[in-house]
């Protein structure tokens, strides 16, 4: 009876490893799959089999920029970058849980008490985009060609056009509510609708529904070839407002917190991605004929400061 | 529509393939060796509060997978009780809540078979003066199609599942796009959000002939358990 039931795993396992090769696409050989089924008892390919594990939020990941530069760095130092897209809140939340090593975000607010914290350490400026409001070309409420991101905001409200937000603490929605704050409008009522969904997802839900949304430029390009949504006011990348940009931060997670935290290579990291060819790479990364991102890690005038965050005093730690 | 021009990179459908077998038949063995001693000694005894564990259980099949993806995040997150293994995203956090969420339908419904198996029959195995050991094996070769049954459904919910494995897991690939907590349920999740529906469906057409094959394969080695 043991021995029955044991042929009966293995014809299960075989049945599926059949079913794997069978359903594998047509440009792949039997033996890619074979491959990956060998790497998958936990062990990474690389020398040094090490693992990077960076939180970041969905637009580096969706737009398809980390897939673009990753295999540099991979090759480079030969290990493995696990890249989880979760959005900024949640991204620093798994960093400040000691569950990454690195953290690539876009929320100055959020990454400063982070860093205050002292969850972070070496925070960098890596490269910036913009946020742009993009709603249905008919333009319910009259926005298209607003100088000010907040006027466009206040006539959403005042006409009760139907709005979506991300309402998920990600950096776009962070932005989003920062912008509400500044036009002195409390959002609510049946048109503003909280989706808790990436921004891709909330796209459509606005394309479907005929709805405004902030999205950061680099998703909405990626993504304009499925939808109809226009944009309405443009960020600074296009002379629109400045409070629209949107710049990107990279943090090591502190290992004087969290010491499984592998510092060494996320300090290796930050070296690769500020250094000048990854931002040449940034730079030269484009969707739909489009640049998404901005390098900002190396200037003519470097800041020789060690970053700390707004109103930060040294002697606040001593207390 | 022509042939649609997928932005499939070569090895990707069929490692994410892969390690949704990976995770879900692993998870399911473990479900199911863990499952039917259980189920047996609950179908062959009677004892006080047998009713209530059997609510329990019954309960534990409707639990919600994305509470249990956020139970073992807690458990294996640097700050859990397992942080040290340093379990978060990996196969191995997958198929601790796959079999969390696989073992509740494998117990219920092997208890169901084995009760229903005919008393007469446990009562000759006793006759002919058979142990315990071989009226449960008895029991156990009469109930083989119902408990085949329940691994199947215990393997159904584990592969289809999509909220704990995104928690625990990450849905990560490597840059060269080969999986490495990404399953299909994850990987159709992630297609969908970012408004590409066509190869969404092209990964659930994937994912529903999978599962018909291995229901298949399992009634189809069933049905000759039956004959013979």
């Amino acid at each position: 009876m043991p021995i029955q039931r044991r042929e009966f795993i293995a014809a299960i396992g075989t049945g599926a490893l059949a079913a794997t090769a069978g359903c594998a696409q047509s440009g792949e050989s039997s033996g890619q799959t074979e491959a990956a089924a060998e790497s998958g008892g936990g062990s990474q390919p690389g020398v040094s089999g090490e693992t990077l594990t960076l939180t970041t939020t969905t637009s580096t990941y969706d737009t398809g920029l980390l897939d673009e530069i990753h295999p540099d760095f991979e090759e480079m130092y030969g290990v493995s970058v696990d890249a989880v897209a979760q959005g900024t809140g949640a991204a620093l939340e798994s960093a400040r849980n000691g569950d990454s090593d690195i953290v690539m975000v876009h929320a100055r607010g959020l990454e400063d008490e982070f860093m205050r914290n002292g969850y972070g350490v070496n925070r960098r400026d890596l490269m910036f985009n913009d946020f742009v409001i993009v709603g249905p070309e008919s333009d319910p409420a009259g926005i298209q060609g607003m100088g000010s991101a907040t006027e466009a905001l206040t006539a959403i409200a005042e006409s009760e056009a139907q709005f979506v937000s991300r309402g998920d603490n990600s950096g776009t929605h962070t932005k989003e509510l920062n912008l509400w704050e500044a036009a002195g409008t409390e959002p609510g009522g049946d048109w503003y609708q909280e989706t808790g969904t990436g921004m891709g997802e909330a796209l459509n839900i606005a394309n479907q529904q005929g709805a405004y949304t902030l999205s950061d430029r680099g998703t909405y390009i990626s993504q304009r070839s499925e939808i109809d949504l226009v944009i309405l006011v443009q960020g600074p990348i296009e002379d629109g407002p400045e409070i629209l940009a949107n710049p990107y931060g990279i943090m090591a997670v502190n290992p004087g917190i969290h010491d499984n935290a592998n510092y060494d290579l996320a300090m290796a990291y930050i070296g690769w991605i500020t250094s000048p060819d990854t931002q040449d790479a940034i730079s030269n990364y484009q969707v739909n004929g489009e640049q998404l991102f901005f390098p900002e890690a190396v200037s003519e005038n470097p800041d020789f400061q060690q970053y700390v965050p707004e109103g930060w005093s040294s002697n606040s730690s001593d207390e | 529509m022509a042939v649609v021009d997928l932005p499939f990179r070569d090895g990707y459908v069929s490692s994410i393939t892969y390690v949704s077998l990976y995770v879900s038949i692993i998870a399911v063995t473990l479900s199911t060796l863990f499952s039917i001693p259980i189920a047996i000694v609950m179908g062959l005894s009677d004892f006080h509060g047998k009713q209530f564990v059997k609510s329990v259980i019954n309960t534990g099949m409707g639990f919600p997978s994305v509470v249990v993806g956020l139970v073992v995040l807690f458990t294996v997150s640097n700050q859990g009780p397992l942080g040290e293994l340093e379990l978060i995203f990996t196969k191995e956090a997958m198929i601790m809540s796959q079999f969390v969420l696989a073992t509740p339908p494998i117990t219920a419904i092997s208890l169901a078979a084995i009760s229903s198996v005919d008393d007469n029959v446990r009562d000759a195995a006793h006759v002919l003066g058979g142990t315990r050991l071989d009226v449960a094996l008895v029991v156990l070769k009469e109930a083989r199609y119902g408990i085949a049954t329940a691994v199947l459904a215990g393997f159904g919910r584990a592969i289809s599942e999509v909220g704990s494995v995104l928690i625990v897991g990450g849905n990560i690939t490597s840059a060269s796009g080969i999986s490495k907590t990404r399953t299909l349920t994850t990987a159709i999740q992630l297609e969908a959000r970012q408004g590409q529906y066509e190869t969404a469906m092209i990964l659930g057409a994937v994912l529903v002939t999978l599962v018909l094959t291995i229901n298949a394969i399992v009634i189809r080695l069933g049905d000759q358990g039956v004959q013979r």
